[in-house]
């Protein structure tokens, strides 16, 4: 049974909006019923969600995705269509059943954070749980366990306005988390943060989400995040769902001209970072072994390059195979350690960017960590395969692959290969 | 006849309103006795209350409020101000005065701010109440006398009564308001939790509205204060009775005191409800809470 299933969801905004409705029934479009004092936001939405999934609303503003997200949990009553909640109809249900439903399975987390000022970070974390009723000892320990979970261990007692932007919509986080529901809405959650943050935050929702297994509806007009994120993407225009898919569908197979333009100004090697192709280092050696070991792990693992890295896994250069043999040859005991030569790159650091370095040296890129320990590496052969795109026989001269075309003959995506 | 009057008859609308006030007046008598006595109850009490010890601890109970809600600077214009008052001779009436607009005030919070939340709530309500409001605060004070003399007679309860009138607007005006702007998507989080409306109120609309709110209350106080001094007119005393035994004598220099020791008393009041309303910091609550949260928070 889907987590959530949204079955011709319909909302129109104005006067009797069940003219609407009859009227798109008979084919009006958008225009038509502007005419008429109407303003349809979602028209005819259907989609499922699977427990477990992250499922992200991709849409330019006015796209109807904020109208989208608030029928699901009742903010908005649809106008039409039939919205269901781990089966149970939620469409149109009386003041107390909805409120039932809000605190036991669905919560949410906002785009500008909708914290209470007046109440510290513990409080708010804890609001759902007071909203319910839970006793104080017990909403305290759910709230200090949701704060933990999001890296706000030991912040409880301050105040929102004495928090940074980042930290705040961790909070926003925590409260949702708190609620302890199985569905969580993420209204733009990270939109208005900067983007370094929003990259933290993407990442600590994927984590929360590897460990915690919510359903999540996450909405977003940023369709990096929405690929970042999403199992499943839904692209929506004009208050219409015109593709659901994964991210490689999207990319690959966009349904609309409209999905394909959008995609179109996606460069795959933007899209990917290096934390996503990156691979497990084959082999590293430590500073204080000797030349010998180094050229035993060289020969074993046939590269022509090892990177050194300390106890704390933080890279502190590189050795080549020729400096390592002349050093075993002469009998030296200190590693040819090359501290300069070693390209660090960050985790989410586009494939675009990793070029320029790839071109200049032979050595596989480091990926470190904020606190330069290593992640992994990137050869030059990996940052290649990543940009052919999936599934075609050849990267370069995508259009000749038959088994590519999308079924309305639109012409494939210009690979970022080819640029 | 003049020419306008044959083609606009003479709708008689004053006749109808005195025959109005003259029935509810006939029909209302032992309410409006009721009413009457216990506002002038409630004035002398507080009056009363004011007035029993010397005015010079009064005025140190003033001179530590103005400290401790707000800052030094006001708590030395208190002492200063109150102490002008005292020495020419209008305390007594200062007093009075401040009896009245207490309990018009408290009259008019307690009913404009309910009015003000379900105006906020509901788009008819606000649509029935904007206009009222506007009749309430746009007919000339003085004409709020009349009927009210009717119904309560001369004294502190027809000065009351006036005085809630022309000051309930802004309470209700502000409340509607202060709720209204309570940021959307932070009422929506309220809603996405399951709260009631109750729970929303209270947690969310009514703290976050707060210091609309308190600006409200301010304004409630001062056209309470202005009023309160044109009830002197109906025999409400107070500094009201000084301003308008000062008109009938001609007394330049009655009238000045008087109003002097009412620009006193309403910075004073202004003052003190704005810092409750919007907290300067530089309170001596303030202060020392913030002390105590250093010493708290040095030794860890």
């Amino acid at each position: 049974m889907p987590a959530i299933e949204a079955n011709g969801l319909t909302k129109i905004f104005g006067r009797r909006p069940q003219r609407g409705v009859k009227l798109l029934a008979q084919g009006a479009d958008r225009a038509q019923l502007r005419r008429e004092g109407l303003t349809p936001a979602v028209i005819d939405a259907t989609f499922e969600v699977a427990p477990g999934e992250i499922f992200v609303v991709m849409g330019l503003s006015g796209s109807g995705k904020s109208t989208l997200i608030r029928m699901v949990n009742g903010l908005l009553e649809p106008t039409d269509g039939v919205m269901r909640i781990d089966g149970q109809d939620v469409t149109h249900l009386s003041a107390a059943a909805l409120r039932e439903v809000r605190r036991t399975k669905v919560s949410m987390v906002f785009q500008h954070f909708a914290l209470l000022p007046h109440r510290t970070v513990g409080e708010n974390a804890a609001y759902p749980l007071k909203l319910r009723g839970v006793n104080k000892v017990e909403r305290e320990a759910r709230a200090e366990e949701a704060l933990a979970m999001v890296g706000l261990k030991g912040w409880g007692g301050s105040l929102p306005s004495e928090l940074s932007g980042g930290m705040r919509q961790r909070v926003g986080l925590a409260r949702a988390l708190a609620a302890g529901t199985d569905i969580m809405l993420m209204d733009e959650a990270f939109s208005a943060l900067d983007p370094l943050i929003r990259k933290e935050m993407q990442d600590q929702l994927l984590e929360l989400q590897a460990e915690l297994g919510k359903t999540i509806l996450f909405i977003t007009h940023d369709l990096n995040e929405a690929m970042r994120l999403g199992d499943r993407i839904a692209m929506m225009r004009d208050g219409r769902i015109v593709q659901v898919g994964t991210a490689e569908q999207i990319l690959n197979e966009p349904a609309t001209d409209y999905v394909a333009q959008f995609v179109a100004d996606v460069d795959r090697s933007r899209v990917l970072t290096a934390g996503a192709v990156m691979e497990r280092p084959v082999a590293v050696v430590g500073p204080e072994a000797g030349p010998k070991a180094a050229h035993k792990l060289m020969r074993e693992h046939q590269t022509s390059s090892l990177l050194v890295t300390g106890r704390d896994r933080k890279v502190e250069g590189l050795v080549w195979e020729d400096d390592v043999a002349e050093a075993v040859r002469t009998g030296s005991e200190a590693l040819p350690v090359k501290r300069d030569e070693v390209v660090r790159v960050a985790p989410d650091a586009p494939l675009a960017d990793l070029f320029p370095y790839a071109a200049a040296s032979r050595a596989p890129l480091a990926v470190v960590n904020d606190q330069g320990r290593l992640e992994g590496v990137i050869p030059r052969v990996t940052l290649l395969s990543a940009l052919a795109v999936p599934g075609s026989d050849s990267a370069l001269s995508p259009a000749d692959a038959p088994g590519d075309d999308p079924a309305d003959g639109e012409p494939v995506l210009d690979t970022a290969g080819a640029r | 006849m003049t020419p306008t009057s044959v083609v606009v008859p003479n709708v008689p609308i004053g006749d109808a309103v005195s025959d109005g006030v003259d029935w509810i007046k006939a029909t209302f008598r032992p309410l409006l006795n009721g009413i009457s006595d216990t506002m002038s109850l409630l004035v002398d009490s507080i009056a009363d209350l004011l007035l029993l010890p010397p005015a010079l601890v009064v005025v140190g109970l003033f001179t530590l409020l103005a400290l401790l809600v707000r800052s030094w600077g006001l708590a030395v214009f208190t002492l200063l101000g109150t102490l002008l008052i005292v020495s020419m001779g209008m305390w007594e009436p200062a007093m009075e005065t401040l009896a009245l607009v207490l309990v018009a005030t408290l009259i008019a919070v307690v009913v404009a701010i309910p009015v003000g939340i379900l105006a906020a709530r509901n788009n008819t309500v606000s649509a029935v109440v904007k206009p009222v409001l506007d009749f309430m605060q746009t007919m000339p004070a003085f004409v709020y006398l009349v009927p009210v003399v009717i119904f309560f007679g001369i004294g502190v309860a027809p000065g009351v009564a006036a005085t809630i009138v022309f000051a309930l607007p802004p309470g209700v005006r502000l409340t509607e308001l202060a709720i209204r702007q309570v940021d959307r998507e932070t009422v929506e989080a309220g809603e996405a939790f399951g709260g009631t409306n109750r729970q929303i109120l209270r947690d969310i609309q009514l703290p976050l509205g707060l210091p609309t709110i308190m600006a409200g209350v301010n304004q409630v106080i001062m056209l309470a204060l202005s009023m309160a001094v044109v009830a002197g007119l109906v025999g409400a005393g107070g500094l009201g009775a000084e301003v308008a035994r000062a008109i009938s004598r001609v007394d330049v220099a009655l009238g000045f005191e008087a109003g002097l020791a009412v620009v006193i008393l309403a910075i004073y009041l202004d003052r003190l409800t704005g810092a409750i309303g919007q907290p300067t910091g530089r309170s001596l609550v303030a202060v020392l809470r913030r002390r105590q949260a250093a010493t708290a928070g040095s030794p860890v």
